[in-house]
């Protein structure tokens, strides 16, 4: 029954490995509610499309530990461990 | 429960492909998902956009009742006078240039069995999967004596448009010395905070425009969203302006009189010069419709699929869906639309959709220059949602005033960046 429903679910997308953008990592999705993934947008909360995913993992560590303060990201990052963190922010480096 | 879910939605929906699988590869490439979406608010627009983004051999209808949509988010400050309602509107023009096929219309019959979508004007719209993002509908007749005449003379304003202008419009004309009345409802509803920020925003209007006035908030809860910060703001900012009645002290509103502006509690009766009524509420009425609503009036889903746990191949986002702890609102309408768009590639391919992690802030002002926020990541546990231990929180209660400015302009920056990913 398995086999039938993949091979059925196949068929209605020709080629569901060519999906256009990957699936972001779990957890990813969301940040673009606040963090604007137009680069020419005007806002001040920091750009994190395209950036290096070393500094995320820093800046997402910090935020945590409360060495570096922030308004919301704080509370934020204490939902996310490091090892959660790091394929976001591999996935965030590719987003340019 | 999942693998049952599939295999009925499988038999249900796909009788015609399962035979197909016995032609030539080339002839079945051809076929394409379909997936329509009702509703163009937070959730609709964003998972028509998402999955068009992910996969975009799929077919995305969106279905939207108006070619212009008023987001809710800030509108409390277009009632305040702070702000103008064009601010709060947006187009779908860059929906459709995303290679969403966008539909202003209204959705009238939703045919389970089938799988498609009826129009007010008669068109029927196939789907393999649909998702629904009707955001609420006011329960009209739960609070005796409102009813959508009554809400001509006492606006709700909690949908926004035309009653968000009504509501200033009777704040404006209304003399200094008028006492102002709002009643906010027992749980759960659109925006849990959203009534004490417009009780801040009316205060605030009050306290600058008709210093004599005063607002009267009478509240079937005792407890409510940001409440600490909310109450210190109002000790600070509003003392001889704001009033707020809890249920312990007799402020749940047993019904209301239209003709003389009268909130009626078990204690006594309050007259108005402005009435606000936030009345009880439910999903959207096309939930109903396409029987993913249950008694309560709101949807069981999935947490991981957001898939309805009444009706096969239905996904129900947004303020619509119980998915406590989770709030209703636009952000969580956000969250919910990626996750169910990127489920929803993964069920067309075979895949199993990885449980998924969901984020919410929810920003609240408490005047000009004073911003507070609640936030919280959410993780699936025991096929529900629920908040990852140790994460999120409100704003310290002890914040200094640079604080909370950061967290005004905050707002102001999450709701343009917000709007741009979903309708720009």
């Amino acid at each position: 029954m398995r086999a039938a429903i993949v091979v059925a679910a196949l068929a209605l997308l020709s080629s569901p490995a060519s999906a256009a953008s990957p699936e972001p990592p779990n957890g990813a999705a969301a940040c673009s509610a606040c963090h604007s993934t137009n680069a020419a947008a005007q806002t001040p909360v920091p750009k994190i499309y395209g950036r290096s995913a070393d500094e995320i993992v820093a800046a997402m560590a910090a935020f945590r530990s409360g060495q570096r303060p922030s308004t919301v990201m704080g509370r934020i990052a204490k939902g996310y461990t490091d090892d959660e963190i790091r394929p976001i922010a591999a996935w965030l480096a590719t987003q340019k | 429960m999942s693998t049952r879910r599939t295999r009925r939605d499988f038999l249900c929906g796909s009788a015609a492909i399962a035979s197909s699988t016995l032609l030539p590869m080339p002839a079945i490439a051809q076929a394409a998902a379909k997936v329509v979406v009702i509703g163009g608010g937070f959730g609709g627009a964003t998972v028509a956009r998402a999955l068009k983004a992910a996969e975009p051999k799929i077919q995305v209808t969106l279905i939207e009742s108006n070619a212009t949509f008023t987001a809710c988010p800030f509108s409390n400050e277009v009632i305040a006078g702070m702000r103008e309602i064009g601010a709060q509107q947006f187009g779908y023009d860059k929906v459709r240039a995303a290679g969403v096929n966008v539909v202003i219309g209204t959705a009238t019959v939703v045919d389970q069995t089938g799988k498609s979508v009826r129009l007010a004007d008669g068109a029927t719209l196939p789907y393999d999967r649909l998702v629904l993002s009707p955001g609420i509908d006011i329960r009209w007749g739960a609070l005796p004596g409102y009813d959508e005449a009554a809400a001509a003379k006492m606006p709700h304003a909690w949908k926004a448009g035309e009653q968000t202008m009504l509501l200033r419009r009777q704040l404006e004309a209304m003399e200094d010395g008028g006492l102002v009345v709002m009643s906010s409802p027992a749980n759960p509803f659109r925006c849990p905070p959203g009534p004490y920020e417009r009780a801040n925003l009316i205060a605030h209007y009050l306290k600058t425009k008709k210093p004599k006035s005063k607002l009267l908030v009478l509240d079937a809860k005792d407890q409510f969203s940001k409440q600490g910060l909310f109450q210190k703001a109002w000790k600070e900012l509003y003392p001889n302006h704001l009033e707020w009645v809890s249920l312990s002290n007799g402020g749940k509103v047993v019904s209301v009189d239209a003709a003389t502006n009268t909130f009626t509690t078990d204690f006594g009766k309050h007259t108005a010069k402005v009435g606000n009524v936030i009345p009880p509420q439910k999903a959207g009425h096309i939930a109903d419709l396409a029987g993913v609503s249950n008694n309560t009036g709101w949807c069981p889903i999935d947490p991981v699929t957001f898939e309805s746990k009444q009706v096969p191949g239905i996904h129900v986002i947004g303020d619509a869906t119980i998915a406590a702890p989770m709030p209703k609102s636009g952000f969580a309408a956000y969250s919910q639309a990626k996750v169910a768009a990127f489920a929803i590639v993964k069920l067309f391919a075979g895949e199993q959709p990885s449980p998924p992690r969901l984020l919410n802030t929810c920003y609240s002002l408490v005047g000009p220059d004073y911003g507070i926020s609640v936030v919280n990541v959410y993780r699936t546990a025991n096929g529900a949602l629920a908040e990852v231990e140790g994460s999120g929180g409100v704003s310290p209660a002890d914040a200094s005033p640079d604080f909370r400015k950061s967290e005004a302009i905050y707002a102001e920056a999450w709701f343009r960046t917000i709007t741009g990913e979903v309708w720009g």
